[in-house]
């Protein structure tokens, strides 16, 4: 494996984490809060040093660049990033266990927005916006934004495993040829979408600082609120919007794209997007119609069916009411869009309609096959036929999604917490939701588990963010050898 | 600038290594997906997979916005298809074709309008023609001509029985006797740019510029003794073969083919009435003694398996055959390659790019571009032949007094119709050709870019 080289990436990732930090850094000046910004700026000391070192170390690091190396860099940056992203938190002692400051970290970055703060209001306003903010950059991801910005010397698409191991999908294709112009083109549709949400939610008279924080956690479909009730206490009217951006963001953004390029056409026809938004506009129906006694007008009920389902179904989690007491057919509902999750190339999480959608008519085809074993049967999508190791890879991933989820539920049952506490805290991790059920529904937080079982739930963030492969490469020894 | 290459073979790989890397945005058009897959992990660019002359295909690789289409499949008849249904889809796009069948030549350049073809490249004629400039004078590994032939880059290697072993360049044109200037060396697989005082040793590859017209003295004064080739033998009778054999025909040297199908045979035996034709299989050790390969004066091996051609050169030259040619088609001049004996290596594909790129280049910045590119030194190093316009910098001043960037050599100014190998007092004015070498992958577009 080429080390040096990833050695290379890693240092220029954190150098850019250490840059995303300095506005959180400007926060606590303004707030004046001497201890979290000492804090904080020890920490991007410290993380400004650990890059330069590791980049004087690796910086001749000479280009060739496999898919493997790749998925490995993607997953090490992800991690290494995690465990000093924290160091704030932890130097400050705002959150005294390291574990639960990782916990918090890896759940802002991999935008999951599980949190094991009780009471997030006691935090301070500087800790509390590079939390939000890590949504936002956790969001696109740190290495398309470094893809953005860096040109690579070295001639060749290697850079394009990169982007492979870092975007959500089943199958990931550039915009554009370049690789520098294609991260670009997302990075500024993300940028532009998350200004417009900003300046909409201040429309509404929200403090700066919290259209700031929620729209970051909207843009990243994150979740971490800056109030202990999320967005309950805010306007309908923001509540709305928020809904309304969930959503956006939850849309593939190669369709912003087609837009863009004024290809109307091809973004109707899009199979994903009418998946996306029929399973969304269904489950709101039901929803609605299952809660219709709880709320008194039939306004308050759509809307919040409309917003839970929103925030749940693009993996985003922040609440306007606190739906473990609803129905039990609501809260199925929410838990199967969790696993469902929003489209490939969003910022949201989980399973993605795609893949969902290649699964089934996989699955169509099997059983026709089953019937009439010589009928040859392509499988297409919008129009394009799917090969069939884009096929073979939607079904592993499958496998390897219900693996996790069984061993993880199996390892946080030691705990002994209610099944539906344990399973939908696993569900709420792994798709980068975080609210769950029970007891780490929307009103309480995770501070309950062990550490074991939040080590656990950090992995699946984490495997859940990167789409499983990338994360369970470190473990296989193959990757390891020396060859 | 936006470019389709439709087609991506061995010519559509080799050009978008070299045309990504000069930075511009490319989409391939294949019908082989596992193909494209592996060029979208290789370079930075886009692919579609589909029949590059279907409208459909184009449209998906959005035609109406690039600048230049070139077609480069392996049949003639889906190139000349494809250029034109993208001329159709967009009237102003360039577009190259590949164009190889003999047959076709003539229809191609009297009905260009008709095929909507801004140029036509033909890899196979000009590798024969390549071949046969290196027949002319044996010796020389590989020759590029600049200047309309007025100049030349050599590739000489230097072995042990060479007057050049051991010499530093400062008394080399003493030992050569005319004026040359050796702008690389490829020692141990490595490209350098020497100064004065770099000494030759046994092994070295040297790229020397020097005019047409002292090739010869050249020649004789490193102590290579030059014979008149008389009998050539051809190993393989495909398309360079015939172009190759005709030529050579008409400037009276014997042409012996060897070829394994019999019906290609029949087909080269009537299309060249004085070539021998042999039906046989030229790997074949006793097939070759049995026509004379001790006696011929070059072989050349032009099948279409590179392993073939890599091993019936060695045997050759084993055998003492003065001069050998051999053709890759595949495979790059890798540091394996660069240590076997097979005398002269010539690509097709390297001699498509080389046409293909200074048209490109020409495309994108119309003023001061290039004339003509020639990649040498194993593409570690690339030289360049500008025409001066009136914006050329630094005219007249001693090239002494010039601020080069680093990799970057004058290798040659061409007064009007006299080549001159330029020292510190030389200077250049406007209508000159300049020939500039360059090193380490950078990328020149125009002349005034040579300097800091």
């Amino acid at each position: 494996m080429n080390y040096k080289m990833m050695g290379k990436f890693i240092s220029r990732i954190l150098l850019v984490e250490g840059v995303f930090m300095i506005p959180a850094l400007i926060v606590g000046l303004y707030y004046r809060e001497p201890n979290a910004t000492a804090s904080m700026a020890i920490s991007i000391a410290v993380i400004f040093a650990a890059g330069g070192i590791l980049g004087f170390f690796c910086r001749n690091g000479k280009s060739g660049f496999y898919a493997k190396d790749g998925f490995v860099c993607v997953s090490l940056s992800w991690i290494v990033m995690s465990a000093l992203g924290c160091l704030p938190f932890y130097i400050s002692r705002e959150i005294p266990s390291y574990v639960d400051a990782v916990f918090e970290m890896v759940s802002g970055f991999t935008t999951t927005g599980a949190s094991v703060l009780t009471n997030v209001e006691a935090m301070s306003k500087c800790l509390l916006y590079w939390r939000s903010f890590s949504h936002w950059v956790g969001g696109m991801g740190v290495l398309v934004f470094l893809l953005a910005i860096y040109s690579p010397s070295e001639k060749g698409g290697f850079t394009m495993h990169l982007l492979r191991a870092e975007s959500p999908g089943p199958d990931v294709g550039k915009l554009v040829p370049k690789i520098k112009a294609t991260t670009s083109i997302l990075y500024r549709i993300y940028v532009a979408l998350t200004i417009i949400d900003i300046l909409l939610l201040l429309l509404g008279g929200m403090p700066v600082f919290d259209a700031l924080c929620t729209a970051f956690g909207t843009a990243g479909t994150g979740g971490f609120g800056i109030k202990n009730d999320s967005i309950t206490s805010y306007s309908p009217y923001i509540q709305n919007v928020t809904t309304v951006f969930m959503a956006l963001f939850g849309v593939n953004f190669s369709c912003y794209y087609l837009l863009l390029v004024k290809q109307f056409k091809n973004v109707l026809k899009d199979e994903e997007l009418r998946t996306y938004v029929g399973i969304m506009l269904g489950a709101i129906g039901l929803v609605a119609i299952n809660i219709r006694d709880v709320y008194p007008t039939i306004e308050e009920t759509v809307r919040h069916a409309a917003f839970q389902v929103s925030s749940i179904m693009t993996t985003t989690g922040f609440a306007t009411t606190d739906f473990d007491q609803w129905p039990a057919l609501s809260k199925t509902i929410l838990l199967i869009l969790m696993v469902i999750g929003a489209s490939a190339g969003s910022t949201g999480g989980g399973f993605k309609c795609a893949r969902l959608l290649l699964v089934f008519k996989n699955l169509k085809r099997n059983i026709s096959r089953t019937i009439r074993p010589n009928k040859v049967q392509v499988i297409r999508n919008n129009g394009q036929v799917v090969g069939e190791q884009v096929l073979d890879n939607a079904n592993s991933f499958m496998a390897a999604y219900v693996i996790i989820v069984i061993f993880s539920v199996l390892i946080v049952s030691i705990d002994n917490f209610s099944i539906e506490s344990n399973l939908s805290a696993v569900l709420a991790c792994f798709n980068n939701i975080g609210p769950g059920l029970d007891i780490v529904g929307p009103t309480c937080a995770y501070n309950l588990y062990s550490d074991l079982s939040k080590l656990v739930l950090t992995f699946d963030m984490l495997a859940g963010r990167l789409e499983i492969f990338p994360l369970l490469i470190l473990f296989s020894p193959d990757c390891w050898k020396r060859k | 600038m936006k470019i389709v290459i439709a087609g991506g073979g061995k010519v559509g790989t080799a050009l978008a290594k070299q045309l990504a890397g000069e930075g511009h945005d490319l989409i391939i058009i294949d019908v082989n997906s596992l193909l494209l897959e592996n060029l979208i992990e290789k370079f930075d660019v886009m692919t579609v997979c589909g029949n590059c002359a279907a409208k459909e295909t184009l449209e998906h690789a959005n035609i109406s916005e690039a600048e230049l289409l070139i077609a480069v499949t392996s049949q003639d008849e889906v190139n000349l298809l494809c250029c034109m249904t993208a001329h159709g889809l967009n009237p102003d796009i360039h577009t190259i074709a590949r164009v190889r069948n003999p047959e076709y030549t003539d229809q191609i350049y009297e009905m260009s309008d008709l095929f909507a073809i801004s140029m036509a490249v033909n890899p196979d004629k000009q590798t024969a023609s390549e071949i046969e400039r290196l027949l002319k004078l044996p010796g020389f590994l590989k020759r590029d001509s600049f200047a309309k032939g007025l100049v030349e880059i050599v590739e000489i290697k230097v072995t042990p029985s060479s007057k050049l072993s051991g010499i530093s360049l400062n008394d080399m044109s003493k030992t050569v006797g005319c004026n040359v200037l050796v702008c690389a060396v490829l020692r141990d697989g490595a490209s350098i740019a020497p100064d004065g005082h770099f000494v030759l040793s046994e092994g070295d590859r040297l790229f020397v510029t020097a005019s047409t017209n002292d090739l010869a003295t050249l020649l004789k004064n490193i102590g290579i003794i030059t014979h008149k080739v008389r009998r050539v033998m051809i190993c393989g009778g495909g398309r360079i073969a015939y172009y190759l054999s005709s030529a050579l025909i008409k400037s009276g040297i014997d042409v012996d083919i060897i070829e394994q199908n019999n019906d290609r045979c029949v087909a080269l035996a009537s299309m060249l009435p004085k070539a021998t034709v042999i039906h046989g299989d030229s790997s074949s050790q006793s097939l070759l003694e049995s026509e004379g390969i001790d006696s011929t004066d070059a072989l050349i091996t032009l099948t279409g398996i590179d392993e073939l051609n890599m091993i019936i050169s060695m045997y050759g030259i084993q055998k003492g055959v003065k001069q050998v040619i051999t053709k890759l088609g595949h495979l790059d001049s890798s540091s394996i390659i660069r240590n076997l004996s097979i005398g002269s290596v010539i690509s097709p594909k390297e001699q498509c790019c080389n046409t293909i790129v200074p048209y490109v280049r020409a495309i994108n910045n119309q003023k001061g571009a290039a004339v003509s590119v020639h990649q040498i030194a194993d593409g570690e190093a690339e030289a360049l032949e500008f025409l001066l316009s009136e914006d050329a910098l630094n005219c007249d001043i001693p090239l002494k007094d010039l601020k080069l960037r680093d990799n970057i050599r004058i290798a040659c100014i061409i007064h009007g119709s006299t080549p001159e190998i330029p020292g510190g007092n030389s200077t250049y004015s406007v209508g000159d050709t300049v020939i500039v070498v360059t090193g380490g992958g950078l990328a020149i577009s125009q002349f005034n870019d040579i300097f800091r």
